[in-house]
C-alpha cells in the first residue's frame, strides 16, 4: 500500500498584524499567521476569543481598522464577501445558515453561483446556453451529493432535515463553489459521536481528494489534535501560540488560557 | 391510485429538471390548456369579461408581486402604480405610434414600468419588511400625482381619463370599444401562458435561486457571491414588468378606459392579498390566489338567486363582503402557507391514495 502522504504547498493565505475593534471592544489585537496550501489549520480559543471574528475578517464581512491580509500573494485592503467568494474562499456558519425554503440540491446549486453566467433572458426561455449551464452545474452538485452521501435527501426542503444533515448540506454548498480555501466555523458543534466522526472523515476526504486548503474553529479538542497540521490559538484576541498540535497541547499559555491560572 | 409517478424513472438531468416531472400532471396541465383556449367556443360574454378576463390578468400581476415578494422576500405595495405606468405607457405609445404592433406596445409598456420600478426598488438596498413596504408606497402617490397632473401622458384629454384606441392583430380586431370579448380573451390567455412559463423558468433556474436565496439568508447568499445589489435590483425590475403588461391589457383588453383611480392603493393590497392567499413563492399560488379573490365574490352574488333566495340588494352586497371576509380568514387558518401548500398536501395524500400506509 502506498504511504499516505500530502505535499503541503506555499503560503495561500497570510493575515499580518490584525486588529479589530467594535467600539470600545477589542476584537482582535494585531494577529498574524498564516495559512499554507493544502493544509488544514485549526483555530481554537475560549468562548469570545475572536475566532469568528478572524474568519469574518478573512472572507470580507469584517473590515479590520489595522493590518492587511494576502491571499494568493495578492494583499488587499477592504472587500466584500462576495468578492472573497469570486476569489476563491467559501466557508459554514456556526449557526446553519442554508436557504430554508429550498431543497438540498438547490442549495448546493446556489453555491455554483459564480460558475453560471448567463442572463436572466436565457434563464427565462430555459433553454439553449442555459439549460447547458443548468446541466452541467448540476452533474458537478451530483458529484458533491454522492461525495456527502446525501443522495436520498436530494430533493427534501432542507427546513425538513435534521441538524447533523443541515451541517452536511452546508459543507455541501461550500464545496460547490470548488474552494481554494475553505473557512468552518465550528463544523462539528452540537453533534453526536457518529456524526462527528463523519464529518472528519468528509473535512480530510475534501483536503485529500480536492487538496482543499481548510481552516477549521472547533472546540472539541480530541477533534482539532488528530485532524490538523497546525493550531492556532487566540485568547481575549491575542494569539498565544502557533504550532503542530503537539507543540500547542505542551504550551504553557495554552493551558493556562484553557484551564485558568492561579494568580497567589 | 392514478396520480402515482412509480415506475417513471429519469434518466437524464434534463428530464429530471422539467417543469412538470410526474406524467399525470403533464397530461393534466395540457388539459388544462387546452380547455382555456377553447373556453370562447361555449362560455357567455359575461363569463369572460366579468371572470375569466380579470383572473388572468390579476394573475398575472400576482405573479409579478410573487416573483418580488414571494421568492425575493422584497416586500411591495407599490403593485398598483406599476401597473398604472404599463396602462398609461401603453396608451401614450400607441396613439403616438399607431403603426406599432400592439404586442410590441405591450413589451415596450412593460419595460417603462419595469425602469420606474428599479427606481423605486432602490430603496430595498438600505431597508426590509414593512419599512420597505411603506418606502413604495411612496411609488403610489407620486406616480398617481404625475398621470393626473402631467397632461402630456394622456395627450391633454380633460378629463384625465385614457381610452383604448381600436388596435388590430394579425388583421384582428383586438382593442377598442368593438373587439369581441373572445379576441381579448384569447389574447390575454396567450400573453398569460406564456408570461407565466417564463416567470416558472426564471424561478427554477440561477436566477430564482439568488432571489431565494437573498429571500432565506442575505447574509449567507452574500459569502457565496450572490451581489445582493443586482439582485434585488433585478427582482424589483422584472417584477415591475409583469405588472406593467398587466396594466396594459387592464386598460386595453378588459376595462377599454380607464383613470389614475383604477390603480389606486386597493390595486395593490389586492394583489398582495392574492398573493398571500394563493401561497407566497409559488406560480400557482398566484393562480390560485387571483381566482380566490375575483370569482369569490362574484359566486357570492349569484348564489342566493340561485338558490331561490331573493333578498335586497345593499343587504346582499353586505352579506357577501362578510362571508368574503370570513372566507380569508378561515384560509389562512387552515393553511397559512396558501392555497398552493394546500394543493400540494393534497397531492402528497393523492399519491398514498387508497392506501396510506
Amino acid at each position: 500500500m502506498a504511504e499516505y502522504k500530502r505535499k503541503i504547498g506555499e503560503t495561500l493565505l497570510r493575515v499580518e498584524g490584525i486588529s479589530l475593534s467594535f467600539g470600545g471592544v477589542r476584537a482582535l489585537n494585531d494577529i498574524s499567521f498564516e495559512i499554507k496550501e493544502h493544509e488544514i489549520l485549526a483555530i481554537i480559543g475560549p468562548n469570545g476569543a475572536g475566532k469568528s471574528s478572524m474568519l469574518n475578517v478573512i472572507n470580507g464581512f469584517y473590515h479590520p481598522q489595522e493590518g492587511t491580509i494576502a491571499f494568493k500573494g495578492t494583499e488587499r485592503k477592504r472587500m466584500r464577501p462576495h468578492d472573497a467568494a469570486s476569489q476563491g474562499i467559501a466557508r459554514t456558519f456556526q449557526n446553519i445558515a442554508l436557504f430554508k425554503g429550498m431543497s438540498t440540491l438547490d442549495n448546493i446549486m446556489t453555491g455554483r453561483m459564480l460558475k453560471m453566467k448567463r442572463n436572466f433572458l436565457w434563464h427565462a426561455l430555459y433553454w439553449g446556453p442555459a439549460l447547458r449551464e443548468e446541466i452541467q452545474n448540476r452533474e458537478f452538485c451530483e458529484k458533491i451529493i454522492d461525495f456527502l452521501e446525501i443522495q436520498a435527501i436530494r430533493k427534501t426542503p432542507v427546513g425538513r432535515l435534521p441538524y447533523g444533515l443541515q451541517k452536511r448540506v452546508e459543507l455541501g454548498r461550500a464545496l460547490a463553489a470548488e474552494p481554494d480555501l475553505l473557512l468552518l466555523d465550528e463544523p462539528m458543534a452540537g453533534m453526536n459521536v457518529e456524526e462527528k466522526e463523519d464529518m472528519c472523515r468528509f473535512v480530510l476526504d475534501v483536503n485529500d481528494e480536492f487538496g482543499t486548503t481548510i481552516a477549521l474553529i472547533e472546540h472539541d479538542m480530541g477533534v482539532v489534535m488528530d485532524i490538523s497540521d497546525r493550531v492556532v490559538v487566540l485568547d481575549y484576541g491575542r494569539k498565544i501560540a502557533d504550532g503542530t498540535p503537539d507543540a500547542v497541547r505542551a504550551n504553557n499559555e495554552v493551558i493556562d488560557a484553557y484551564l485558568g491560572v492561579s494568580h497567589d | 391510485m392514478l396520480y402515482r409517478e412509480a415506475g417513471q424513472f429519469k434518466t437524464s438531468y434534463t428530464a429530471d429538471q422539467t417543469v412538470f416531472p410526474i406524467l399525470q400532471d403533464r397530461w393534466c396541465m395540457a388539459a388544462i390548456i387546452a380547455v382555456a383556449f377553447s373556453v370562447p367556443l361555449f362560455s357567455s360574454e359575461y363569463m369572460l369579461q366579468a371572470v375569466l378576463i380579470p383572473f388572468l390578468i390579476y394573475a398575472l400581476a400576482a405573479i409579478g408581486l410573487n416573483l418580488l415578494t414571494g421568492y425575493c422576500g422584497q416586500l411591495s405595495l407599490g403593485t398598483g402604480a406599476f401597473m398604472m405606468v404599463g396602462g398609461y405607457m401603453t396608451y401614450k405609445l400607441t396613439t403616438s405610434f399607431p403603426e406599432v404592433n400592439i404586442l410590441i406596445v405591450f413589451m415596450l409598456a412593460g419595460l417603462c414600468s419595469a425602469f420606474v420600478g428599479l427606481i423605486f426598488g432602490i430603496p430595498s438596498l438600505r431597508i426590509k419588511g414593512f419599512y420597505l413596504a411603506v418606502a413604495t408606497l411612496a411609488a403610489q402617490f407620486f406616480l398617481s400625482w404625475l398621470f393626473n397632473k402631467v397632461g402630456w401622458f394622456v395627450n391633454y384629454s380633460p378629463s384625465g381619463s385614457i381610452t383604448a384606441p381600436p388596435r388590430e392583430l394579425f388583421g384582428i380586431l383586438v382593442t377598442g370599444p368593438r373587439a369581441s370579448a373572445e379576441v381579448r380573451y384569447l389574447m390575454v390567455l396567450s400573453i398569460v401562458v406564456v408570461m407565466a412559463l417564463a416567470a416558472k423558468n426564471l424561478i427554477r433556474g440561477r436566477v430564482g435561486r439568488s432571489w431565494m436565496a437573498i429571500r432565506d439568508m442575505d447574509i449567507a447568499a452574500e459569502i457565496i457571491g450572490i451581489r445582493p445589489v443586482q439582485t434585488k435590483l433585478l427582482a424589483f425590475t422584472i417584477s415591475s414588468f409583469y405588472c406593467g403588461v398587466a396594466g396594459a391589457m387592464v386598460v386595453f383588453l378588459w376595462l377599454g378606459s380607464a383613470e389614475t383611480e383604477a390603480f389606486d392603493i386597493n390595486q395593490s393590497f389586492l394583489v398582495l392579498f392574492m398573493v398571500i392567499i394563493g401561497g407566497l413563492g409559488s406560480i400557482l399560488g398566484s393562480f390560485l390566489g387571483a381566482a380566490f379573490i375575483t370569482v369569490t365574490p362574484i359566486i357570492l352574488t349569484n348564489a342566493p338567486p340561485m338558490f331561490g333566495i331573493h333578498m335586497a340588494i345593499d343587504l346582499q352586497k353586505h352579506i357577501e363582503i362578510m362571508l368574503f371576509g370570513s372566507l380569508i380568514v378561515f384560509f389562512l387558518i387552515v393553511e397559512p402557507k396558501g392555497l398552493a401548500r394546500l394543493w400540494q398536501i393534497t397531492k402528497e395524500k393523492l399519491r398514498l391514495w387508497p392506501f396510506p400506509y
